[in-house]
């Protein structure tokens, strides 16, 4: 059998971090290999060395039974390594072929566009990658990026892919497209290292997985066929996993939210959202399932008094469309940012500053003109506690926190705020799995509390976990709204792509 | 007043302009912001006159200019790009480094009398009834040489290979860097020939538009006007064009307003009391003013104006950690 790659022995240090802790890793010629870790694992660093992004501190790397050495992505791409990275590498304001051709020798100086144009057609044609050759990448979608990205490399003659999170960004069925495309990759004699955390695809399109765990493998090349997610989730984290936090039985309660008919722009002045109406219950997660960019984070906005929209939007009765986000706030809206290391906390904040920017104003921590440190601290303290957020003291700026901390912080604050209305936006993304557990649970309690959630995700195991419906929405409307018992991820995922609209089950016609 | 003169005399201010802005519009297609230009464009003026004086040879005077504010602009350059300083605080500190340079080594440059660019009139062109005058009479060579370098800049950056990955530095970065194509180098490479324009730009003043030293009144602010013209003109050089010569003319025709006694049969306020010559001579800033307005608004709308990562340090090993 022929190593596509070799890696040995790997090592990569950061300024006070290893990053890869003597790491072994091959990849056979014609399979596709899950490379497996979660967050900070050292995954994508151990492929930007095979890369050429970044140089290895120590170790030995063959590629096709040659040891190479790399100096820069060139050396790799001459190498015949492609990677798509999980951010993607494409300049929006360029076309498609010029995307393919950057970096490239050939055109010399003049670029003759049309002339490529033709070119890459017939690339796209040979893997069945379609995607407008002379169109600007901001004007495509989310999968045709991706597609230009395999495209920039199969055209750079790589024979060694390397995907990092392709799936992240995807509908479920342009996943499908996807692996299609890299089922037909390796008919062809080309290998692929696939980077992911989401572990039932693994075991789906894997033939072999290796794992990492802060930065040291945990399983080398492990056959895929016979693993289970649970196994792979323990070789990850090290520990047993409980997979899906309990949900219990709840009726809901009245209609907290009441969103009617709101359109609003995006930042670019583009209509992000057309004539949504929406309502939540007391006691009642809804949904909102989509692929990014269809208009979530403007509908997070629009209810936090964030952005301005036409429409109506109340809480309990009280409008609070268009009026500043402290009328949301005094109504009981809480807010979990998609962002949370800029929107979410003030990262240079400390820990007790962060978690009394909603209740400065009054007393006990405030008077209205000045803080009461002493009382604000006790309050970190007593949240710190409750919350488990790990970290030396409430002294630590909110920026040295870790994901699923500073995510506690902010779930904390807002929490403690006893909120009628919770608008959570990606809660748990890039967590590893037990944080994860625990934003989940805490959500659910307030649920149980008898707040309205409003949970916007594109993690659509999470939305079948937590919500009691889930509602589509696709191109800034919304697409049907389902109960979660009465659906499944095929019919959701339809929506998703706007190939379906569900009429409004009457029960949910408020 | 006659129109052709304005022309005339606009097309040749405007040429000062035209360079700089040029010059300018290629370093911040890299994404470096470069300030300095005020100081590039006053130590290039400095060079010009004083080698042209030294040599007697107007060419090395030049030649003198374009390397002088090319080299001011390496140390933008090395500052921003190797040290990923902050860029409007270095381009600043530019400005007040080229300016006092030229003003330590222009002492006594006051009053000399170098060798000067040559006056050309293109053969045919030029004996076109009053488009012939306006633009391609009796102008110093540099300004058709601002003429060839609009198509030029142009096409070198939408239809050539390096157009294209200038285009992707200043844009996209990271793109550029994980396809092979060296980020920093390049930067480096278009500071530098930011600054060699503006350099041009000042020897033009001197050498040609109007001939002498006059310490820091020799570019009065043209330098600023630039930085304000390639925000009007949207990063594009054909925009770029039509600004400076439109400035250009607006601060000649200014000067030509305070001459007549009567204006369309008006008495000319200006002719009268000189002081109101002033308030006129604001109206280039104003204008930029307008400009940098109306430019923040294009730049909303989609996908036109400020390469995306204009002003930003392009540092390596912060991705994908």
């Amino acid at each position: 059998m022929t190593h596509a790659v070799e890696m040995h022995d790997i090592v990569v240090r950061f300024p006070g971090v290893l990053a890869n802790d003597h790491v072994n890793f091959t990849l056979q010629k014609g399979e596709i290999h899950a490379l497996l870790g979660e967050n900070g694992a050292g995954k994508s660093t151990l492929m930007n060395v095979l890369a050429g992004l970044y140089k290895q501190t120590g170790g030995i790397l063959r590629v096709h039974g040659k040891p190479v050495s790399f100096n820069s992505p060139k050396d790799a791409i001459a190498a015949g390594i492609g990677m798509v990275h999980q951010h993607f590498m494409l300049v929006p304001t360029q076309t498609v072929t010029e995307n393919i051709l950057l970096g490239l020798d050939d055109p010399k100086f003049f670029l003759n566009l049309s002339k490529y144009d033709q070119k890459i057609l017939e690339l796209q044609e040979q893997f069945g990658l379609r995607v407008p050759p002379t169109a600007k990448i901001w004007q495509l979608s989310v999968g045709e990026q991706q597609r230009v990205e395999i495209l920039k490399t199969l055209y750079r003659g790589a024979n060694i892919l390397i995907m990092d999170e392709p799936t992240a960004v995807l509908a479920p069925q342009e996943i499908d497209d996807l692996m299609n495309t890299l089922r037909a990759m390796t008919e062809q004699g080309k290998s692929v290292i696939f980077i992911s955390h989401k572990l039932h695809e693994v075991t789906q399109i894997a033939d072999r997985v290796t794992v990492l765990r802060k930065g040291k493998v945990t399983a080398e090349g492990i056959d895929a066929a016979g693993l289970t997610p649970a196994k792979l989730a323990q070789l990850m984290v090290g520990r047993e996993v409980v997979f899906s936090v309990k949900k219990s039985r709840r009726e809901p309660g009245d209609v907290v939210l009441k969103v009617e008919n709101v359109s609003a722009h995006n930042k670019k002045g583009v209509p992000a959202l057309r004539g949504i109406s929406l309502s939540v219950r007391s006691g009642e997660i809804l949904g909102i399932a989509g692929v990014a960019g269809n208009g979530q984070s403007e509908l997070a906005e629009v209810i936090t008094g964030l952005r301005p929209c036409t429409g109506k939007i109340t809480v309990n009765g009280v409008d609070i469309a268009n009026r500043p986000p402290i009328i949301a706030i005094n109504n009981g809206v809480a807010h979990i940012p998609e962002d949370r290391g800029k929107v979410g906390s003030a990262p240079n904040m400390s820990i007790t500053e962060n978690t009394i920017m909603k209740n400065y104003r009054h007393a006990p921590v405030g008077n209205g003109w000045s803080i009461d440190f002493l009382k604000a601290r006790n309050f970190a303290r007593k949240l710190k506690k409750k919350y488990d957020i790990l970290a030396p003291n409430v002294r630590v700026p909110a920026r040295k926190l870790s994901g699923g901390n500073l995510q506690k912080v902010i779930l904390a604050r807002e929490i403690s705020a006893e909120p009628k209305m919770m608008v959570a936006v990606q809660p748990t993304r890039g967590l590893d799995v037990g944080a994860i557990e625990s934003i989940q649970t805490l959500l659910l309690e307030q649920r149980e509390a008898g707040a309205a959630i409003l949970l916007i995700s594109e993690e659509l195991e999470e939305l079948f976990t937590l919500s009691d419906r889930i509602a589509v929405i696709y191109e800034g409307e919304i697409m049907g709204v389902v109960s979660t018992e009465e659906t499944d991820i095929q019919e959701i995922g339809l929506m998703m792509t706007g190939s379906r609209r569900e009429p409004q089950p009457s029960a949910n016609a408020q | 007043m006659n129109l052709v003169t304005i022309l005339h005399a606009g097309m040749a201010t405007g040429t000062v302009l035209l360079f700089a802005t040029i010059g300018e519009i290629l370093t911040e297609r890299s994404g470096i912001l470069n300030l300095g230009v005020e100081g590039m464009m006053l130590l290039g003026a400095m060079a010009g006159f004083s080698a042209s004086l030294a040599t007697g040879n107007v060419w090395l005077g030049v030649l003198a200019a374009v390397l002088a504010g090319g080299a001011l602009s390496l140390a933008h350059g090395l500052v921003t790009i190797h040290f990923q300083a902050d860029q409007v605080v270095s381009g600043l500190a530019l400005t007040f480094l080229g300016t006092g340079l030229a003003l330590v080594f222009g002492e006594g440059l006051t009053g000399q009398n170098p060798p000067l660019l040559p006056d050309l009139t293109i053969p045919l062109l030029g004996q076109i009834p009053f488009i012939g005058p306006s633009f391609f009479a009796d102008f110093n060579v540099l300004v058709y040489v601002g003429y060839l370098l609009i198509p030029a800049t142009w096409y070198y950056i939408y239809k050539t290979r390096p157009g294209m990955h200038l285009r992707a530095i200043g844009e996209k970065p990271e793109a550029a860097d994980t396809v092979g194509v060296n980020v920093y180098r390049l930067r480096y490479l278009y500071v530098f020939a930011g600054g060699c324009l503006a350099g041009l730009a000042g020897a033009t003043i001197t050498l040609g538009v109007s001939p002498g030293w006059y310490s820091a009144q020799t570019t009065s602010g043209q330098g600023w006007i630039a930085i304000g013209l390639v925000i009007f003109a949207q990063w594009d050089p054909v925009r770029a064009a039509v600004g400076s010569y439109l400035f250009g003319a607006l601060r000649r025709g200014i000067l030509d307003l305070q001459g007549p006694a009567t204006l369309l049969g008006f008495v000319n306020p200006l002719y009268i009391n000189s002081n109101w010559g002033f308030f006129l001579k604001m109206t280039p800033y104003l204008l930029t003013i307008i400009a940098l307005i109306l430019g923040a608004r294009a730049a909303k709308k989609k996908r036109l104006g400020a390469p995306a990562a204009l002003g930003v340090p392009y540092i390596r090993g912060e991705r994908g950690l």
